[in-house]
């Protein structure tokens, strides 16, 4: 038996995440198939058919599937799940939306974010916020994964011509409907694909004093993220969240400032390789984890900073 | 109009959790226990679509062991007007879940579901997608505004980069995110008024539902530690670090 993936992307590219899932599928040693459904999405078949260690391309474009609705997606999935013995998705919002609803109708206990995989049937995973790994054993016949991008390197593209099969699309589900998306554009790296992320807490005291890290980002080519409390206490929008309830990410380096380090913050972005705290709490839990800390007032510190770079 | 609102109770955010000595299990002993945060988020919505005249019932349910009637009199306190509890000793994943809500929602002939997107013990996300399914609802997660427009919900939901609104027809599942809004906190009188509250208790086995756990949990171990690192005394030291040490940036 063998593995679906479902690859996330956005009618003109495939996102790095499906490159992470596909990583995580070749660790269970078996034929890979890749499925991309989408819209007018002819460049990412191609892109995926250079996708490494996978056998099969399928190839859904239909405008039924133009903005991913996880109702329609599903059904659609559904079509061919029971040629597969697993079927995984990345564990962003679009994996996170749609494969819940796939397992349910699969009558399986999906597992949620892996971060490993010991044998065929058996996944570790972070649970309470990352202050514990479980290692889970799946029971059921077909196992439905989602996988934490930021534990598995993504595969190569090297492969050329993967066969592509074209399967039909299925009638709308038709009780959603798309009414509109708002995008920020940004110059910026996505903070999930970042080499470098900064990121700002509620020691940074306003959303306004935000441009402080804009500005150090765009010297770095960095993404700019935020701590939980820095969402909540309405700094900056949800989508900059690193953390257990947000983003994981994992950049070369991450720099953490006047963020406390509460564990929920931590496990989203604990794996980074080199992390950098400001703070001027020298108790602050975040020093516990940081390569280089540096005591002090923020509001001295970024100036000089992005002085400096 | 009629809203239904899934409450786990769950250990209380503040709590650091840690393995038990053996490895088997996550140690709960004398731990405090809350309603999850994003339950809260989500009871807190649907009190505030009630208040608006949009809605005439909340109604909130668990499924757990006896001790979660405490999280259904919290969410009478904070304005569910009634509670069912869906009584089991058994520690349910969430597709058992799912299927219990399924059998409830029928009963219930709800018009909205309004769940947390994730519970924050087992941060599984899926209960919300996975009763959509099985009840062949439409859905929209990790939502930051909900509207009413006849039989419809507009929904904007957070996903990666920015906001996308769908419209669902009802009978329809909402999970939360984060901004939706500030759940309130209970006053006295509102504490003291749950009490007289009705709280239904069914025995899970009633449901007729397979409720037969699909995975086993191994162990449970500590993540791998960080090693703290070195302070530095100025931010020239900080950069000087960066670019010749570790090599990070240029």
């Amino acid at each position: 038996m063998s593995i679906l993936v479902i690859a996330e992307h956005d009618n003109n590219n495939l996102k790095g995440a499906t490159l992470n899932t596909l990583a995580a599928a070749v660790k269970l040693e078996k034929e890979i198939t890749l499925l991309v459904a989408g819209s007018e999405c002819s460049s990412v078949v191609s892109e995926a058919q250079s996708a490494d260690s996978i056998s099969k391309v399928i190839s859904v474009d239909d405008s039924v599937y133009k903005n991913f609705i996880a109702e329609d997606l599903s059904a659609l999935v559904l079509t061919i799940a029971n040629d597969y013995s697993y079927i995984m998705a990345p564990a962003t919002t679009f994996g996170k939306n749609l494969l819940p609803r796939i397992s349910a109708k699969l009558d399986s206990q999906q597992i949620s974010d892996i971060i490993s995989i010991e044998s065929d049937d058996t996944f570790k995973r972070p649970i309470y916020a990352g202050s514990c790994i479980a290692t889970v054993k799946s029971n059921d016949s077909i196992k439905v994964i989602s996988v934490r991008s930021t534990a598995f390197d993504a595969i190569g593209m090297s492969n050329s011509d993967v066969e592509v099969v074209n399967i039909d699309a299925v009638d709308s589900f038709g009780l959603s409907e798309f009414v509109s998306e708002e995008i920020a554009k940004s110059d910026r790296p996505e903070l999930t694909a970042a080499d470098i992320v900064i990121s700002g807490g509620r020691g940074m005291q306003s959303g306004d004093n935000f441009h402080l890290l804009d500005s150090i980002a765009d010297k770095l080519g960095a993404a700019v993220g935020a701590s939980r409390a820095a969402v909540d206490a309405g700094y900056v929008p949800n989508d900059y969240q690193v953390g257990q309830t947000g983003k994981i990410v994992a950049p070369d380096l991450y720099i953490a400032v006047g963020i406390s380090g509460a564990i929920q913050h931590l496990a989203g972005m604990k794996d980074s390789k080199v992390i950098v705290a400001i703070n001027k709490d020298e108790d602050a839990p975040i020093f516990q984890v940081a390569d280089y800390g540096y005591v002090g007032d923020l509001f001295d510190a970024l100036p000089e900073l992005e002085a400096k770079l | 109009m009629k809203i239904l609102v899934p409450i786990k109770r769950v250990v209380d955010y503040n709590v650091k959790v840690r393995p038990m000595a053996d490895g088997s299990n996550v140690d709960l002993n004398n731990v405090k226990m809350s309603v999850n945060p994003f339950c809260e988020i989500a009871l807190e919505e649907a009190v505030r679509i009630k208040e608006a005249g949009n809605a005439d019932e909340v109604i909130a349910i668990s499924i757990g062991k006896t001790e979660s009637q405490e999280q259904l009199r919290t969410a009478l306190a904070l304005g569910a007007d009634r509670a069912i509890l869906v009584e089991t000793d058994s520690l349910l994943e969430p597709l058992a879940i799912s299927k219990a809500l399924a059998k409830i929602i029928e009963q219930e002939q709800a018009d909205i579901i309004i769940l947390g997107k994730q519970a924050i013990d087992g941060d599984n996300n899926q209960t919300g997608q996975m009763l959509g399914a099985l009840l062949d609802y439409p859905q929209a997660t990790n939502a930051s505004e909900v509207n009413i427009d006849g039989s419809s919900l507009n929904v904007t939901r957070e996903i990666d980069g920015g906001l996308q609104t769908l419209k669902l027809k009802m009978p329809a599942i909402v999970t939360t995110d984060l901004r939706l809004n500030e759940p309130r906190y209970a006053s006295l009188p509102n504490i003291m008024k749950a009490k007289k509250k009705e709280l239904n208790v069914i025995p899970l086995s009633d449901l007729g539902v397979d409720a037969a756990p699909r995975t086993e949990l191994l162990s449970v171990e500590l993540p791998p530690s960080r090693e703290a690192g070195i302070i530095v005394e100025t931010v020239e030291e900080l950069v000087d670090k960066l670019k010749n040490e570790a090599k990070v940036i240029s």
